[in-house]
């Protein structure tokens, strides 16, 4: 091309003629909040124990989380109508996320390990703190029954 | 657009005199602005983690958010977010129907639109005065030294600690109310996260009414019109996205895990 043109060019796609698409995501977002807000008040109502059911509700509401953005990035933000080597430019530097959150809540849990293995004052408060939660629970227990 | 335009720009994006990308050179700053915002809310919400990792107790979201307006002491567990989460949820709904009639160029459908939406926002942040007033102002009754004091939640003072059992406060010869509990101090780090990260977020909304009410007054005077495109009004529409989808992270991070 000799002479470019002053304006960029820009292909625009058809818009849809229809709010279909937009009230059937609305639907989507409205249905996994409420399952996440079940799971939510599930953890409350059970009262858990550390442990590995407590981990699986918390992992299922945080993959239902990720659904969530992903339905508002891709149909709201109109990101899933782009082409592809725009979606990759926002897309793959976000994928340092999952380096960035390993790493960090790995530090946290760790900082914490080493403190209650080294910090006798810190470990006696969380060892009371835990005895206290303990008890809370049973004393709740009791009171049901 | 002719047909072998077209398939020009399918073979060579590259080769200039066109947006690689296929997009409005504004859209894609806007784009490139909200990523990096969503790294600036990433590295709050993961210090947040870090610090909450890194303590032996957190109080539980349940427990620290259950009240609602007009309800007094009633114990209602996540349901004031909830309504917060919704209004959200649905702003966003009318801000993405504002941006539909603007690809259709109907200037009456963009402002009915984007004016629920501006409603939706100051509702939110509504909500969220309420919300922050209710904590700071709390009276929760905190085991300090042997005695009980007066804790709302602050950022340099956090009421949510484990409960103190009856017979523990009977040893100590103190008593309180049937039907009332005491609690030790919980981690300070929570009020200044909290704080730090909703009114974060608060202020996005806050900005993005703004931007919403000048788009509305844009689009009523027929500025858009005179353009012949309403592009403007896509954008300020992805912004205020990302403020529903901060919030989507935001919920997750401080309500519900």
């Amino acid at each position: 091309m000799e002479h470019p043109p002053a304006t960029e060019v820009v292909i625009h796609h058809e818009p849809p003629s229809s709010t279909k698409r937009i009230w059937k995501v609305f639907w989507i977002l409205l249905i996994i909040t409420l399952v996440e807000l079940g799971l939510g008040l599930s953890l409350y109502a059970l009262d858990l124990p550390e442990g590995l059911r407590m981990h699986l509700i918390k992992g299922v509401i945080i993959i239902l989380s990720l659904a969530k953005a992903y339905y508002i990035v891709s149909v709201f933000m109109h990101l899933g109508d782009e082409i592809r080597n725009m979606i990759m430019t926002i897309v793959v530097p976000l994928m340092l996320f999952i380096w960035f959150i390993l790493a960090f809540l790995g530090d946290g849990n760790s900082y914490k390990n080493l403190r209650n293995k080294y910090d006798p004052y810190y470990r006696d408060r969380g060892t009371q703190e835990q005895q206290l939660k303990k008890e809370d629970r049973l004393e709740k227990k009791g009171g049901k029954d | 657009m002719t047909t072998t335009a077209v398939s020009q720009h399918q073979t060579k994006w590259w080769s200039g005199g066109k947006s690689p990308f296929n997009i409005e050179y504004g859209k894609l700053m806007m784009w490139y602005f909200l990523m990096s915002d969503s790294f600036t809310f990433g590295a709050f919400l993961i210090s947040y983690g870090t610090i909450r990792f890194s303590q032996n107790y957190w109080p539980s979201p349940s427990f620290v958010f259950n009240a609602f307006p007009g309800a007094g002491h009633a114990n209602l567990p996540l349901a004031f977010v909830s309504l917060m989460t919704f209004i959200l949820i649905m702003s966003s709904v009318t801000m993405v129907l504002a941006v539909h009639e603007g690809h259709h160029g109907n200037k009456k459908g963009v402002v009915k639109w984007l004016a629920w939406t501006i409603v939706g926002g100051f509702a939110f942040l509504g909500c969220q005065a309420w919300e922050w007033h209710h904590l700071i102002t709390g009276a929760h009754n905190v085991l300090v030294d042997g005695k009980i004091e007066q804790w709302g939640q602050s950022m340099s003072h956090n009421p949510w600690g484990p409960l103190v059992p009856h017979e523990e406060l009977h040893k100590l010869g103190l008593s309180v109310a049937e039907g009332e509990h005491v609690y030790t101090p919980g981690p300070v780090a929570f009020g200044g996260y909290f704080y730090g990260i909703t009114g974060f977020h608060g202020f996005h909304v806050f900005s993005g009414v703004i931007i919403n009410i000048i788009m509305l007054i844009m689009a009523q005077t027929g500025v858009f019109d005179r353009k012949g495109h309403y592009l403007m009004i896509e954008k300020a529409g992805l912004y205020w996205h990302f403020v529903d989808l901060v919030w989507v992270f935001v919920f997750l991070c401080f309500y519900l895990v």
